[in-house]
């Protein structure tokens, strides 16, 4: 019989094991402890996030599936579905970054056909130390690596993403990884378990000793010293047996063979089975001994709680097994009756003919504690400075345009994204750095879905509240620049140790800002992901909400670019743009402190703002739109510049402080346009406006005050071309 | 014009490429499973991309063992049009359809990038609907691209005009020999290229320059 002691060394409390010995009536043997500790892990139960993410608005007019299922899911139109969830494999990542990054693709994907949608994209957010660490590097290349293996292997496009260098990540990188999919809306599968004596189906890759305790031991605590020693604790992924599984998924729905689809993530058979049984309000009885496994002598419990990749969990009327087998065969993939549904609610294990272990579903699903927060706003700053970076001072704006071109937070991604197929399933309008958001055609063209994937941890951590729901509307601006309505968000919550005053006061804003931007937007989260304990010695991570979102946008034809497109159109900056140096990238580069506090945001005016932006892109009216983000203004043109391959002649009036004018940060809120003099002048109707000048010529020309600025496309893109040794 | 396009498990773009061939006027795609030695009276074959059987051994080392690959090679070697895209073509140079080799980028990354290739002989059953120079604009995204062939046999092959296309303006993504992007046989029935023409079928997804391979093809068979 196992011990507290053992309990406690699996991540449980003295307390949550007294509660599962006083929810089972007796101590739990060893099969059953494992299931408890994973089931009742912050990874599994969000004990210490549940209750916040109440208070978010998850309802809305084009809501096809909300939070609760394997991924959300919004209407498109034409009977069309679009399914979305973005998750975390952080500390997998940070221990073994190619095979945790791959691993990461693999179970977002799974989510997405375990509803039965067909993955069509995956994007990714990345955040690293800085590149100056030889770690950070390691684990930027081998992330990226692990990305491309998996989604260019399976045939799904990676539209898109963003990547962040910041100290505060140097121990605890953060993977996250966003998939969307397709379906027919009458055709999405459900995870419940329904009818009594069908049978239980597991199929995909057999069953191994990879990724015990993932979910407990790894995700649900703080990284550490021995972390080399977790490296068994991550799986390993197979893209080709990926693919097969997720071919077998799509033609089993087709031919209306399943009753409810599920996916094996983290805590493996364990958790998949129970939230089953859970959802269907019914039992499962399964028997260990008809696993396939992939080496001999593995015990009940470690079957039970292997998080094995590239598997799935289906229920079958008994009729219609030998048709379910036939097609997993066609798919050479394992197919295998492991059990049957009951009617006692116990998740009931067996080898055999032997009860190996009986756990009541409600305990395993519903009666692990949740956890109130203990919030407590930091007393003094959680992080130090950045460390400077900047040779010079900034008074001269051409020099601090290239240092900023040039910083790892701004520098072009396509050394990185040139790695991933981004064109794979014929869908993808604008790729990335082509347009602020990437845009996908639908199958009924011309429509089409735009989405982006944004979240800058360095602002939520000076303001959590206010950086929240900047991340929000910055997500909001790129669809706005290429020309889409927001449908739905999807979210994930990077944070610390929420155990902590000041981390759960990070998280607790930060929820109370995603939920104000997104009822003031009117926009329903529709699933996501929390990934707490993201601290090592050297302290938290920035508290990083990561935000995806996906718009619709009725003629892909007319998706917007962000590159400037002709030359002789009017230049302008639009917007309630009201620049600021405090948290900037600029602030960031000159080793400023990170202020306490941002300045507030009118949600209403920045959404009046966006949707303007949108109609003219949408009407066609404007050649380019790209919105103002780090580096402010002046990196703003620099990026269209490029983009378009075209230079332009500007006159910026230099305000009260020019540096402050050309390089301060509001995000969400200022815009980069182009278009002919009348479309701009219609466009200043909506939305405060000011024309800068023209796209003339191959360099970029401003005046602002001073000695103007003149520098040369070439000049530009070598420093824009910065991330490029790190992929030599 | 029935195009087939063969599916092996872990192909990524076979749909795609049944999605092309169906852009040309009058024709028709169907997809071939890899366990299928039937060939359904397809009249020219496409082998797509992706990673066949996940390319655990060589890259195309274990498709070409298919039994629709048994069939595909005599239906080339009687004469067939067969048109091997990425993934395929590493498949027909290992069933000796095509001479040479594809090696690991010189970079050793997956790259995928819009590349001009130009294209050397026009006139093939490939390649009718262009001209001899003429540029097309096709994304590449591949590992193993780089293509090899010992030099007496690239003499041979520039001899006997079996370099079709090459990339141009320094834009070489992997390191091939002479630049190479896609070569035929000597009968110049089988025609592989690392680019991938079935992603440039559409100006709204970057370009349409590949769907000349497809409409080629359709012309060269009547």
């Amino acid at each position: 019989m196992p011990t507290v002691d053992q309990a406690v060394a699996l991540g449980l409390t003295a307390a949550e094991y007294a509660l599962i010995v006083e929810q089972i009536g007796r101590e739990p043997n060893e099969v059953e402890l494992a299931v408890f500790s994973l089931m009742w892990s912050e990874h599994c139960a969000y004990k210490h996030s549940k209750k916040l993410l109440r208070s978010l608005p998850t309802e809305g007019p084009r809501l096809a599936l909300g939070p609760g299922e394997n991924a959300g899911a919004v209407d498109v139109g034409d009977g069309w579905v679009v399914a979305f969830k973005v998750e975390s494999h952080n500390h997998p990542s940070a221990v073994e970054p190619f095979q945790g990054a791959a691993t990461g693709v693999g179970g977002i994907l799974r989510d997405i056909f375990a509803i039965g949608a067909r993955p069509i994209a995956v994007l990714d957010s990345l955040r690293f130390g800085e590149p100056t660490s030889a770690r950070s590097r390691y684990l930027l290349e081998h992330a990226v690596g692990g990305i491309g293996h998996y989604g260019n292997s399976i045939g799904v496009p990676t539209i898109g993403g963003e990547l962040y260098f910041e100290g505060p990540y140097e121990q605890n990188c953060l993977v996250n990884a966003m998939a969307l999919g397709l379906a027919r809306g009458d055709a999405l599968i459900r995870s419940a378990a329904t009818g009594i004596g069908n049978v239980l189906v597991l199929f995909g890759a057999s069953t191994g000793r990879d990724g015990i305790g993932g979910a407990s031991v790894l995700a649900s605590a703080e990284l550490g010293e021995a972390d080399a020693d977790k490296r068994p604790t991550v799986q390993v992924g197979d893209p080709f047996a990926e693919k097969k599984v997720m071919e077998c998924s799509l033609e089993l729905l087709e031919h209306g063979l399943l009753v409810a689809l599920q996916d094996l993530g983290a805590a493996g058979l364990s958790s998949s089975s129970a939230e089953m049984a859970s959802k269907g309000e019914v039992g499962l009885d399964i028997d260990v001994a008809k696993v396939p496994l992939r080496e001999a002598g593995m015990e009940p419990w470690e079957i039970m709680v292997s998080e094995s990749q590239e598997r799935m969990l289906c229920v079958v009327e008994p009729a219609r097994l030998d048709e379910v087998l036939a097609i997993c065969a066609k798919w050479e993939v394992n197919g295998d009756a492991i059990g049957s549904v009951t009617d006692t609610r116990a998740l009931r294990v067996f080898v055999g003919d032997e009860l190996a272990g009986d756990m009541p579903v409600p305990a395993l699903v519903d009666d692990c504690p949740l956890y109130d927060l203990v919030v407590q706003p930091p007393a003094a700053g959680l992080y130090p400075a950045p460390v400077r970076t900047l040779e010079h001072d900034v008074s001269d704006p051409g020099v601090t345009l290239l240092a900023l071109l040039a910083a790892p937070n701004i520098a072009s991604r396509l050394p990185l994204f040139q790695q991933y197929d981004c064109i794979v399933q014929s869908r993808t309008i604008r790729r990335p750095e082509q347009a602020d958001a990437a845009v996908l055609a639908l199958p009924e063209a011309p429509r089409g879905i735009a989405i982006s994937i944004d979240g800058s941890g360095r602002r939520v951590a000076c303001d959590p509240y206010t950086g929240a729901i900047e991340v929000v509307l910055e997500c909001t601006a790129n669809l706005a620049c290429a020309g889409a309505e927001p449908l739905g968000l999807t979210n994930c919550l990077n944070f610390g140790n929420p155990e902590k005053p000041h981390i759960a006061w990070q998280l607790t804003e930060a929820i109370r800002g995603l939920g104000d931007a997104c009822r003031g937007l009117d926009v329903p989260v529709v699933g996501g992901n929390v990934s707490l304990y993201n601290e090592s010695g050297d302290g938290p991570i920035y508290p990083t909400p990561v935000v995806g979102m996906v718009g619709e946008l009725p003629d892909v034809a007319r998706a917007g670019r962000s590159g400037f497109g002709r030359a002789g159109d009017a230049v302008a900056l639009a917007g309630p743009f009201t620049p600021s140096l405090p948290g900037s990238e600029l602030a960031k580069l000159r080793g400023d402190e990170l202020p306490v506090g941002l300045p507030e945001i009118d949600i209403a005016a920045v959404r009046a703002a966006q949707e303007a932006i949108r109609d003219a892109v949408r009407g066609g009216e404007l050649t380019s739109a790209h919105d103002v983000s780090e580096g402010g203004l002046l990196v703003a043109v620099a990026e269209c510049c490029l983009a378009g391959g075209l230079g332009a002649t500007l006159t910026v009036q230099p305000g009260e402080d020019m540096i402050t004018t050309l390089f301060g940060e509001s995000p969400g809120r200022g815009f980069v346009v182009s278009g002919s003099e009348e479309a701009l002048r219609a466009l200043g109707e909506r939305v405060a406006l000011t024309v800068l000048g023209e796209v003339s010529g191959d360099a970029l020309r401003v005046t602002c005050g001073g000695e103007p600025i003149a520098l040369s496309l070439d000049e530009l893109r070598a420093a824009h071309g910065a991330l490029a040794p790190l992929f030599p | 014009m029935k195009f087939g396009v063969v599916r092996f498990p872990g192909s990524c773009d076979e749909v795609d490429a049944v999605l092309a061939c169906e852009r040309v006027p009058g024709a028709s795609a169907q997809l071939l499973w890899h366990g299928d030695p039937d060939l359904h009276g397809v009249e020219a074959v496409v082998v797509p991309g992706g990673f066949s059987y996940g390319d655990y051994l060589r890259v195309g080392a274990i498709a070409r063992f298919s039994p629709v690959m048994e069939s595909v090679i005599r239906f080339a070697r009687e004469g067939g049009l067969v048109l091997g895209i990425c993934n395929g073509f590493q498949v027909l140079c290992e069933a000796g359809l095509l001479p040479g080799a594809l090696l690991p980028n010189v970079g050793l990354r997956f790259v995928c990038r819009q590349v001009d290739v130009e294209v050397v002989r026009a006139r093939l059953p490939f390649t009718s609907d262009m001209a001899d120079g003429e540029l097309l604009s096709i994304p590449v995204k591949h590992t193993t691209g780089r293509y090899y062939a010992p030099p007496e046999v690239l003499e041979s092959m520039t001899a006997h005009g079996q370099i079709v296309l090459q990339y141009a303006h320094d834009g070489n993504p992997n390191g091939s020999s002479n630049d190479i992007a896609g070569v035929s046989n000597a009968a110049g029935n089988v025609f592989g290229l690392m680019p991938h023409p079935e992603h440039a079928v559409d100006r709204l997804t970057g370009s349409a320059d590949g769907l000349k391979i497809f409409t080629s093809m359709a012309h060269a068979h009547g």
